[in-house]
């Protein structure tokens, strides 16, 4: 029946969806995977024990009352981040100017606090600087919308040079508002705190927290049961389906990158306003590129994201960990980090694709990448 | 059994798509000499089987014997090598080259590429079995039916004998079907094997010399065309028996509903499309539209329904009451605000009518997602429409929630049909609406066209098989080249005459 020698070693074939459970001991299964490899790439390197090393990164994350906070202010604002850019990509406009929207919406919180501080009152302040964030960066992600809807530019270029362009006006800002000359903008209002979000309960990140959790689920709601959230994946999935039902697509992609930039903006607002209460040129420091990989490996779904932001955040937390640790070069983390992306995006193809191997023909092929 | 003889055996042929399992055990016997007509609805595994043997897919199960011997065919260079050729539905040419350019493209040869030498046995190739191919012409210069030659001499000149062609006249006019079934039957006679996959029945009937059947996935029987009839062919292949008559009642107080006039069209480019066209569509009527594809079916459609640019002209909505309200210069969102219901069922079903990765429901919900106030969409009312659609039309689907674009062709047409009926539409627009789908789709289809004209719709049926079009339209508008060649009354006129003005203003006199 199987001429063995006549078919080939292996062939791929596409798998009907598979139950859930099994798609997550897929995913399981390629994180432990992943940690053996680590494993084996940091004893040959480094000869430290792989051991050590794990346990240093989750100490990176739990090791103390404190790390913890820190690791979910670093969840909480790539999660915004990340919020913000999926509505733009579930319509397929591939927005990777999140860096600079939200360092737009960052420069505007601190110029409302470098230039209002001492002049009204701290309630008021709060309230200019939550809405000029939001129309800063909105306008910011409008532009290339804009470009795409009239002429069709493409917009992962547009919105990449807008970070260049964003990163510049940062950096002119600073040397404006730096009487040192350094170039440095420290701490604003660093004894009336004028601008500073408040403490709440005693915890200085858990409003910060508590704001991205309200959006998580707002963001899921809009995406998965309203009208718009319906018009901007059918524009997603077929531009000519949805002229073909009367939407008009320049409306909602002009609309969808507006909310896109107001969401990067609340994220700019955070980090300026919440937790640094300063700008820098690295205020916004890359997550708008890593957010691109949450929503991704979310699938574009706000619930999920919490996860694959937690992910991030604890791996990235743990990388500074070890380099600290170890005396480990900060780039060894990122080694390891690649390493565990690598595996987990690549557990997706064994979980939509199957190998049949010759022999044992029919049984599915195993997960290892 | 002749098993000697056979150029191709198949043997146990299994190949499943996930849960689907799209041939089983499949047997089947290719002979020189002989046309095969492979028959089989849509979703039985025709296609399927052919790209097995041709090497676009690889089987789970089953042997393949090419002359008596077993052989292995990982890619279509395998297949080559084997001396089979497969012609696909889509042409797969580079429209800036010219024919012998394309012909030799992805050969390997030796040294120099000597187009001077490839125009000559391209030459030969045609003159060996009658085709028409121009080695300097330059494919964006060809048509339909031209290209389809250059597919053919392509897979001539690379020494295949046995030749796979995937429903090939789904493309051509009449006059040229029968030259393209002249060169067919030229190859037979040298001794080539030619397996044709159709779900035409007159096809089979006036081409080939056996016919094997195939339902779902299964191997059915072959047997000898001449000892066999349409009837009998369609209950093996649809399982129990069908009629084959098209009803057509009679109009019901026929008004004029939508009036077209000098309309005008250029494409993007600034191509003519249309030119100063001008009809009436009544109500409870069926206008068919005839034509060669690409003759501004398409713009015609979507001028009236909104979707396309015009440069001159009127498009008239008339209302029971002998309102008039014009549609150009509206989008389709402005036309419904009008009151006016106009439904269309576009060529390009998961391109332009559904959405291929959303389920029923939220397909559904693409006619009806404005409905209510307030910002958030309600589901429960496109989700009753689907229960209902899956119901009435008796979609084969494990539910509502089920994405389109997991279904069959024909049950994706029937979604798509369905919905734009659902809304009690006073005029319906259709394009091809019956476009790869196998015969008991096809009669849902127009059972429920005629329903709708019954109900008083004027229906506009865009249509490519003209056989369905004598039967199915009460009148019928040829269009040529964007003009009008004609209107003729669906009763009276025939074949011969619709097919010589699809090819010339007026149908001209060739006698």
């Amino acid at each position: 029946m199987n001429g063995s020698g006549h078919t080939p070693l292996f062939h791929i074939s596409k798998r009907s969806a598979l139950p859930w459970y099994l798609s997550w001991a897929i995913r399981l299964a390629a994180i432990v995977l992943a940690l053996i490899v680590c494993a084996l790439v940091t004893t040959l390197l480094t000869g430290v024990s792989p051991l050590g090393v794990y346990a240093t990164i989750i100490q990176g994350s739990f090791g103390t009352v404190r790390k913890f906070w820190v690791l979910l202010q670093e969840l909480a604002i790539l999660l915004c981040v990340s919020l913000a850019v999926t509505p733009a990509f579930k319509m397929r406009f591939w927005n990777i100017g999140g860096e600079g929207q939200v360092l737009i919406g960052g420069l505007a919180t601190a110029a409302c606090m470098f230039y209002f501080g001492d002049k009204m009152p701290n309630a008021l302040l709060i309230l200019v600087m939550i809405v000029a964030s939001i129309v800063a960066a909105a306008i910011w992600a409008a532009i290339p919308a804009f470009f795409k809807a009239k002429w069709n530019t493409n917009e992962t270029l547009f919105t990449l040079m807008m970070n260049y362009v964003a990163i510049q006006l940062v950096s002119y800002f600073c040397n404006v508002w730096d009487r040192k000359g350094s170039g440095i903008v420290g701490i604003i209002n660093p004894r009336t705190q004028a601008g500073w979000f408040p403490v709440i309960a005693g915890k200085e990140y858990l409003l910060n927290v508590l704001i991205v959790a309200v959006l998580t689920v707002a963001v899921y709601t809009y995406l998965r049961y309203t009208k718009h959230g319906y018009e901007l994946s059918v524009v997603g999935e077929s531009e000519r389906t949805a002229r073909y039902v009367g939407i008009k697509v320049e409306k909602v992609i002009l609309r969808t990158m507006i909310l896109s930039g107001a969401l990067c903006g609340v994220a700019g607002l955070l980090l300026v306003g919440g937790t640094d209460h300063t700008i820098s040129t690295t205020t916004a420091g890359g997550r708008g590129f890593t957010a691109v990989m949450v929503s991704w490996l979310a699938k574009f779904n706000p619930i999920f994201m919490v996860l694959t932001s937690f992910l991030l955040a604890f791996l990235s937390r743990g990388s500074s960990q070890i380099a600290q640790n170890f005396g480990l070069n900060h780039s060894f983390g990122d080694i390891l980090t690649g390493i565990i992306l690598f595996f987990i995006i690549g557990s997706e193809f064994f979980i939509n694709y199957r190998i049949s191997f010759r022999s044992a023909g029919e049984k599915e092929g195993s997960s290892h990448a | 059994m002749e098993e000697s003889k056979a150029a191709v055996q198949l043997r146990n042929i299994t190949k499943s798509f996930g849960t689907v399992l799209a041939n089983d055990r499949v047997w089947l016997d290719i002979y020189r000499g002989e046309i095969l007509a492979l028959l089989g609805e849509n979703g039985s595994g025709k296609t399927t089987l052919m790209n097995m043997l041709s090497g676009i897919y690889f089987p789970d199960e089953g042997q393949i014997y090419v002359d008596g011997k077993e052989v292995v065919i990982r890619s279509p260079k395998d297949a080559f090598d084997l001396g089979i050729g497969m012609i696909h539905q889509h042409f797969k040419l580079v429209d800036v080259f010219t024919a012998a350019e394309n012909i030799v493209l992805g050969l390997r040869g030796h040294g120099k590429l000597d187009l001077k030498a490839v125009g000559r046995k391209v030459k030969e190739i045609c003159d060996t079995y009658g085709f028409e191919v121009d080695p300097q012409q330059k494919v964006y210069d060809m048509s339909v039916s031209q290209k389809q030659q250059v597919e053919i001499v392509k897979v001539l000149y690379r020494g295949a004998d046995i030749l796979i062609l995937d429903e090939p006249t789904a493309v051509l006019t009449p006059q040229e079907t029968d030259k393209l079934f002249a060169v067919l039957r030229n190859m037979r006679d040298s001794g080539k094997a030619i397996v044709i996959i159709t779900h035409k029945m007159h096809e089979v009937e006036e081409l080939s010399d056996r016919v094997a059947i195939l339902r779902h996935g299964q191997f059915m029987g072959d047997m000898l065309t001449k000892d066999t009839n349409a009837q009998d062919m369609t209950n093996m292949m649809v399982g129990h028996s069908v009629t084959l008559n098209i009803n057509r009642p009679e109009p019901e107080d026929p008004k004029p509903r939508i009036e077209v006039k000098g309309l005008t069209v250029r494409s993007i480019d600034g191509i003519l499309k249309l030119e100063d066209v001008s009809f009436v569509a009544r109500s409870g009527e069926i206008l068919g539209i005839a034509g060669i594809s690409g003759s501004g079916q398409k713009e015609l459609l979507e001028s009236i329904a909104g979707l396309q640019t015009v440069e001159k002209g009127s498009i008239s909505y008339i209302g029971d009451d002998g309102s008039r309200e014009e549609l150009v210069g509206k989008d389709p969102l402005a036309i419904a605000d009008l009151g006016v219901s106009l439904s269309f069922v576009p060529e390009d079903r998961l391109g332009m009518g559904l959405v291929g990765s959303m389920d029923l429901t939220d397909n559904m919900a693409l006619r009806s997602y404005r409905r209510g106030k307030g910002p958030f969409l309600d589901r429960s009312f496109p989700r009753h429409r689907a229960e209902w659609v899956v119901s009435e039309l008796a979609v084969s689907t494990p539910g509502v929630a089920t994405q389109v674009r997991k279904l069959s062709g024909g049950n994706v047409q029937k979604i798509l049909v369905g919905r734009e009926i659902a809304s009690a539409p006073k005029v319906l627009l259709t394009a091809y609406a019956v476009r790869g789908l196998d015969i008991g789709a096809s009669y849902t289809i127009y059972d429920m066209i005629n329903l709708q004209k019954e109900k008083g719709v004027a229906v506009i049926y865009v249509g490519e098989d003209l056989d369905v079009l004598l039967e199915l339209s009460d009148r019928i508008l040829v269009l040529c080249g964007g003009k009008v060649s004609g209107i003729v009354d669906g009763r009276s006129t025939n074949k011969r005459e619709v097919g010589m003005m699809m090819t010339r203003l007026g149908g001209g006199t060739s006698e």
